[in-house]
């Protein structure tokens, strides 16, 4: 079996997606792990400290 | 010819415009404001890395058709390469859209850079859209099928025909695409002539 065979046979592709739904909300397991994503790198690159910064701070 | 013609013709007043309004200093900077040294400002230029490959693997797909992309392991690398440099372009510049509207980006005469981001955005909404129909496969027939009541709903259906395959593929690899790199040409030019946008000032309590 091909790399991409036992690939597709832990992670079949070809069944049908995954939803939630809650009320009016119908949204994609695959599009909400996105969009998770997306926030928490948004939350990280507002906090985490940018290399050079305290350098710069101290030699102005 | 005399001076007075010199100043007087199109060129040199265009010319004179452009110096003024974008010296070779600022469109070029050696430096940026402190403010600037936060992960955040980096997801304007990682949007923009992401488009810079988007194009060069779709001129790629060009070259080669959809047999290649469709058949051979190359064409397939390269077709995923498209996919997900389109992801991190989306995901990028999400991020870069929040970043800036939670610093209100548009204060200080910075209303047309944020539009034409806005204006970037919708376009590169259609550019993705008309992809997904361009894919000549089952998928591109069925997303098409699904989008064309949505598309005729509008009323747009009438010249923008999503069951149209070779007008999709015209739409998606010529003029959107042309749209696309002009805005954000656009965008980066009106960013480096009013410089980014510095944070909100502190504000001060007053104890009564």
């Amino acid at each position: 079996m091909s790399s991409f065979g036992l690939l597709a046979a832990i992670w079949p592709l070809t069944t049908l997606g995954h939803y939630v739904s809650w009320h009016v909300i119908q949204i994609s397991v695959a599009n909400l792990i996105v969009i998770i994503l997306m926030v928490v790198t948004f939350i990280v690159a507002l906090f985490a400290p940018f290399p050079g910064r305290r350098r710069r701070k101290e030699n102005p | 010819m005399s001076t007075t013609e010199i100043d007087r013709q199109w060129t040199t007043r265009l010319r004179k415009r452009v110096a003024g309004k974008l010296p070779p200093e600022k469109l070029l900077p050696d430096t940026q404001p402190t403010y600037v040294s936060s992960w955040i400002y980096v997801f304007g230029v990682t949007t923009m890395a992401a488009l810079g490959v988007v194009i060069a693997s779709g001129c790629l797909l060009a070259l080669r058709g959809p047999q290649w992309w469709h058949t051979s392991s190359v064409g397939h690398f390269v077709n995923s390469l498209h996919l997900w440099s389109v992801e991190i372009f989306f995901f990028a510049m999400v991020i870069h859209l929040w970043g800036k509207y939670f610093m209100a980006a548009w204060r200080g005469g910075r209303a047309l850079t944020w539009m034409t981001g806005v204006v970037t955005f919708l376009t590169s909404i259609a550019t993705a859209f008309t992809g997904y129909v361009s894919q000549s496969n089952f998928d591109s027939q069925w997303i098409s099928t699904q989008a064309k009541d949505g598309i005729n709903s509008t009323g747009a259906g009438a010249f923008w025909n999503v069951l149209n395959s070779g007008q999709m593929l015209m739409w998606h690899i010529v003029l959107l695409p042309i749209a696309a790199v002009a805005l954000t040409a656009l965008h980066v030019l009106l960013v480096r002539i009013k410089g980014v946008v510095p944070p909100f000032e502190k504000t001060t309590e007053v104890t009564q």
